[in-house]
């Protein structure tokens, strides 16, 4: 399964959440396929997306968050996973793609590589709804199904270390920053 | 444990004046009182961490999301959340109000926290985080305030020292 391909599938039922990514491939395919002012893309501070989809989600349990997170990227936070499964939000749908990889800094293999289970450390930390999912269609459902859930949910799909020819993208930082925090606090944008 | 429940309440309730309504929080001695009144107030969601950095994420989420929130945290803590001050809430130019415990200051008797207390000050300089020090209670609601409202009119991280002085009672 490709990333991209992954995140097409379920485009359409991004439209109506929050959605935060991660840095590198992630961003840049996401942009690709349609940006949108309910899209924040954490460029750096890696690691740090989870908590940021967690701070999000506790300001505003009215809103659906979806977290977009890599594997190299939680395996820097595996705390954070303790601490999203301890206040277990239920607006939060927090999606690893696992490409088994640091792609984007050369693609140096990740502890994935060699057999560490991240939805298997999920689960462990408490997260109460875990699956590891390896196509396309098992990952529209996965994902479809948590998005109902009205549980936190981790979804970890194996994906191919294949991203785009470049990451930088015509999509300023300070832009999508300003543009998303307008998005999420006017109250004449359409929500959930 | 002779850290001061008065003084933690004036900063507890100098916060609230400033709508923080979320708190991230990893206990130290001194935070005590102010991580229990955080958690024990209907009005306020206190977010208990597994490491401080992840605290820089969550006060950026909360902020996207219109709720102002402030860190909790002991200077090792404020190290340990470095690169997600520089390259989340500074990158992201985004208000971020520490509220940094200063153990290793003068009167320190714990040896291990005397390298932090050295280096706290040198460290937030370098990021060029503005702060101050909070070391007498008549002056921590306004302190506190001042302090939001230049995260909040610059975009940027700040932080307060709470001192031994103001915490701790012996």
């Amino acid at each position: 399964m490709l990333r991209i391909d992954a995140m097409r599938a379920v485009y359409p039922q991004l439209e109506r959440c929050v959605v935060v990514t991660i840095m590198g491939a992630v961003a840049a395919e996401l942009q690709s396929i349609g940006h949108r002012p309910n899209f924040f893309y954490l460029q750096h501070a890696m690691g740090l997306a989870s908590s940021l989809g967690l701070g999000i989600a506790l300001s505003r349990p009215e809103l659906k968050v979806v977290v977009f997170d890599g594997d190299a990227s939680i395996l820097m936070n595996l705390g954070g996973l303790t601490t999203l499964a301890r206040y277990k939000p239920k607006n939060l749908v927090h999606v690893v793609f696992d490409n088994e990889s640091l792609l984007s800094v050369g693609g140096f293999p990740s502890a994935t590589s060699t057999g560490s289970d991240l939805a298997g450390i999920a689960a462990a930390a408490g997260v109460p709804r875990t699956t590891t999912v390896g196509t396309i269609d098992a990952f529209d459902v996965a994902f479809n199904e948590a998005l109902h859930a009205d549980e936190l949910s981790t979804i970890v799909a194996k994906v191919k270390a294949q991203g785009p020819a470049k990451f930088v993208t015509d999509l300023s930082l300070l832009e999508n920053r300003f543009q998303f925090k307008r998005w999420l606090c006017d109250d004449t944008s359409a929500k959930v | 444990m002779p850290v001061s429940v008065a003084n933690s309440q004036l900063i507890f309730d100098a916060l609230k004046a400033c709508d923080v309504r979320l708190f991230s929080a990893l206990p130290e001695t001194w935070l005590v009182h102010l991580v229990r009144m955080a958690e024990d107030d209907p009005e306020t969601i206190l977010v208990r961490l597994a490491k401080e950095e992840e605290g820089v994420g969550i006060s950026m989420g909360a902020y996207f999301a219109g709720v102002k929130s402030a860190m909790l945290m002991q200077n090792h803590g404020f190290f340990a959340a470095i690169n997600g001050i520089i390259s989340g809430a500074q990158l992201y130019r985004v208000p971020l109000l520490m509220i940094i415990s200063h153990r290793g200051e003068f009167g320190e008797r714990d040896p291990w926290q005397t390298e932090g207390g050295i280096s706290t000050i040198r460290v937030l300089e370098a990021m060029g985080i503005p702060y101050d020090r909070l070391d007498d209670p008549a002056s921590i609601p306004h302190r506190i305030a001042k302090a939001q409202t230049l995260a909040e009119s610059a975009l940027r991280p700040v932080a307060l020292l709470l001192t031994r002085d103001l915490m701790w009672e012996e």
